[in-house]
């Protein structure tokens, strides 16, 4: 993600000021100056650093960054590094971890907090299936909303794919989600089998060649390393890239200027009806802006349709064919206001909405498109195309938990008793239950409520 | 007589750039299909109503930008100041560091309250800059948070500190296929408040301006930017003065008739009394004829009986 900010500020920011847009997710350091004292808030650029920490409870993969083209953007103070890791047992992540660490992760977040003139959001990235990032997370995000309950927390979660490899996952990801229902403002749901079939497709449109592509040479499929792309190469890093598109996407319309603007608090405000309801499934049209590959500019309403297809979603799930709650699209680069009413216009007749919100669309422009390509969308839909991954999660929770296979890893962990498991599960069922009763709407006939009319 | 505008949000800002544009442009035709002395005395008038003069020459907009995020505001500026014709005052803006969210409650009951004090300051300097005020001119959309929210409550204020001018609202009706999904409940919530505290509500929507960009101008690729332009084509000729040189303030009446169906006309009005031209031989904007028709009738039930019920719906669920 950093990396890829840090290119597209590149690209529009010409004069190396340091200005709003980049103030957002970087602070300006005089790195000479020893201690706090160093933060330049205007003119130019010194060194950037990332408003980020950085928290693993084993030290691999932090030490990697930390090795890498990036090392300068963090800043070594922002890190929370343990040795042994979680072992994939949320109740180690949440309880052991989380206790051992308050303190510190408090303490870092307040710095960075205070280094902020507007805070306006968290973003926490982390994975539903493991041990520190659903564990230490999650009590993380508790920790958030207590320290800081005006501030906006965003999650983007990667959930287990089908075939995941580790086994207790169902635990942890139903463990994560009760806390994710109650603590989390917005949720952004991810899976790695649909990043997976992303890139294979981007693969497929690359390598067939019938339409004189080209890769550009720093092709933002792979890392910084620049060469051509070599396939199944790392392909975690290409479909990582998505999800910081993603990201990038999202706060494109704050960062920058364009003719309809959105902020962060307006996603919130728009696509959550309803507190628990906060589940947005994602995709990014056209596919070939994730992959900076030269594909010659398909039709601008083409990118349009392709959001709404299954085959584009960051999760596995059917928007077009569940029901609709609220439905966000947000425009990058050469799309007027006509444009988008005209493909409003064209696909609301096939997409069904809940009958208190029939037009239910939030709408942005951002004049700056993301690197080298002319335009983009990304589509957040709050539709209950997400119940389907939601049962699946509990089906192999109860598999697992009928038999109590691997309880005990958990149980031995002070303060897990079995009710934890229950209570999430409940919390779980609860959500599934409201996106049923929704989706019970879906055939029924639109009915006015009654009310004083206006004299006509 | 001059105006004070005050420009809220994205919306009233992004619009309230292209009404001054207008405005200066058209005063500074250099043919007005009308006598010199008539120009001039035009120019002087539309500049005294709207602009301030400054030392170098370059005229100041009489207007309060206010956002509650810079982006838009500081754009507006600079796209006033890089044209070299006219300018805003440099310390009429007032900006904060968050948005609104697109919360009606946020705009009204938060962000009203907490800076009232400093907008208020805001415009009190402008109006003191005034020879004499006819009244405000409030710009802002009604479905997104600060216009709709903090528009309600500065129009309030207005209400109370300024009893005896006049405010005129402008508020954008938004389309009817949603550009914020909160747009019906920000928007009836606003409208209720202005009844109060409102003289006068210009209403300019959405699909309209739209339709007319698509149907007339045929522009293929409309733009927001195009929206505001015919708007404040529109607003600019109504605005521009209509004195003849014989006598400022003289408006001849109905040379034209009016419109001859009876059903146009409520029954408490005669129809000469009810229909009222003013005419005046500068053309605008270098149009040989042009004519602007300000309405006060029943267009708006409908789309407001839509808005109603939209909101209704979406509460009672």
């Amino acid at each position: 993600f950093w990396d890829l900010a840090l290119r597209e500020h590149a690209a529009v920011n010409q004069k190396g000021i340091y200005d709003e847009a980049l103030s957002s997710f970087f602070r300006n350091v005089d790195t000479r100056v020893v201690g706090d004292g160093g933060s330049i808030s205007k003119g130019k650029i010194c060194t950037l650093k990332a408003r980020a920490v950085l928290i693993d409870m084993e030290e691999g993969v932090v030490n990697e960054i930390l090795q890498g083209p990036l090392r300068d953007v963090f800043d070594s103070k922002q890190l929370i590094t343990d040795i042994s890791g979680s072992g994939n047992n949320w109740a180690v992540g949440h309880k052991v971890f989380g206790n051992l660490y308050q303190e510190q992760i408090l303490e870092k977040l307040r710095k960075s907090a205070e280094h902020c003139d507007c805070l306006q959001c968290f973003f926490i990235i982390h994975s539903m299936g493991g041990g520190t990032g659903s564990g230490l997370g999650t009590f993380l995000l508790k920790m958030l909303k207590d320290e800081f309950p005006e501030v906006y927390r965003f999650v983007t979660s990667v959930y287990p794919s089908g075939e995941d490899d580790v086994i207790t996952s169902p635990y942890n990801s139903i463990l994560a989600m009760k806390e994710l229902n109650e603590h989390a403002d917005c949720v952004l749901p991810i899976d790695n089998q649909s990043l997976f079939d992303i890139i294979s497709k981007i693969d497929l449109m690359v390598n067939s060649g019938k339409l004189g592509t080209t890769i550009k040479p720093k092709s933002l499929v792979t890392s910084s390393a620049g060469a051509v792309k070599k396939r199944h190469q790392k392909p975690f890093d290409a479909m990582n890239n998505i999800v910081a598109n993603l990201l990038l996407n999202l706060t494109s319309s704050a960062r920058f200027e364009g003719s309809l603007n959105m902020d962060l608090n307006e996603i919130s405000m728009n696509l959550v009806p309803f507190p628990q309801l906060h589940y947005l499934v994602s995709s990014l049209t056209p596919l070939y802006t994730l992959a900076d590959v030269n594909i010659p500019t398909r039709r601008l309403d083409q990118m349009f349709s392709d959001a709404f297809s299954k085959d584009h979603q960051l999760i596995r799930a059917d928007p077009k064919h569940s029901l609709y709650l609220a439905c966000a699209l947000m425009v990058r680069g050469n799309v007027q206001v006509s444009d988008l009413r005209r493909n409003i216009e064209r696909l609301k007749p096939s997409l069904q909405f809940v009958s208190w919100n029939q037009e239910g669309w939030k709408t942005s422009l951002c004049s700056v498109p993301p690197v080298g390509h002319s335009h983009s969308l990304l589509a957040l839909a709050n539709n209950t195309c997400v119940k389907p991954t939601f049962m699946e999660l509990r089906e192999r929770f109860m598999r697992l938990y009928k038999k109590k296979a691997h309880l005990h890893h958990y149980l031995q962990i002070e303060g897990m008793e079995e009710s934890c498991f229950m209570e999430a599960l409940s919390s779980l069922s609860g959500l599934i239950e409201e996106y049923n009763q929704l989706d019970a709407t879906k055939s029924m006939p639109v009915e006015d409520f009654p009310r004083l009319s206006v004299a006509m | 007589m001059s105006v004070v505008t005050v420009q809220l949000g994205q919306c009233g800002n992004q619009i309230g750039f292209e009404v001054f544009d207008a405005l200066y442009t058209d005063s500074h035709c250099p043919q007005g299909l009308c006598s010199k002395r008539e120009n001039e005395a035009y120019q002087a008038s539309c500049k005294e109503r709207f602009f301030s003069e400054e030392e170098n020459g370059v005229p100041i907009a009489r207007a309060i930008l206010v956002d509650m995020e810079p982006k838009v505001t500081s754009q507006t500026l600079s796209k006033a100041a890089q044209s070299g014709r006219w300018k805003y005052g440099q310390h009429s803006c007032f900006c904060q560091k968050q948005g609104s969210g697109n919360n009606w409650a946020y705009g009204y009951s938060v962000d009203g309250p907490r800076h009232e004090e400093s907008i208020m300051n805001l415009i009190q300097k402008e109006v003191e800059k005034c020879d004499s005020l006819s009244g405000f001119f409030i710009i802002m959309s009604m479905a997104g948070g600060t216009g709709s929210g903090l528009g309600a409550f500065v129009t309030q204020n207005l209400q109370d500190q300024y009893s005896n001018s006049l405010k005129m609202n402008h508020i954008i009706w938004p389309y009817r296929t949603g550009e914020v999904i909160v747009q019906n409940y920000n928007s009836i919530l606003t409208l209720s408040h202005l009844y109060r505290s409102s003289d006068a509500l210009l209403v300019h929507e959405n699909d309209a301006l739209h339709k007319i960009c698509a149907k007339l101008m045929n522009i293929k690729q409309i733009s927001f930017s195009d929206i505001n332009q015919v708007l404040a084509h529109q607003l600019g000729s109504v605005f521009q003065p209509t004195y003849s040189v014989e006598g400022s303030c003289h408006y001849r009446r109905n040379p034209l008739g009016g419109f001859k169906d009876q059903a146009l006309y409520t029954s408490w009005l005669k129809p000469i009394n009810a229909f009222n031209v003013w005419k005046t031989q500068r053309a605008f904007r270098k149009y040989e004829k042009s004519a602007a028709l300000v309405s006060n009738s029943q267009f708006l039930l409908k789309p407001l009986d839509t808005i109603v019920g939209k909101a209704w719906n979406m509460f009672a669920s």
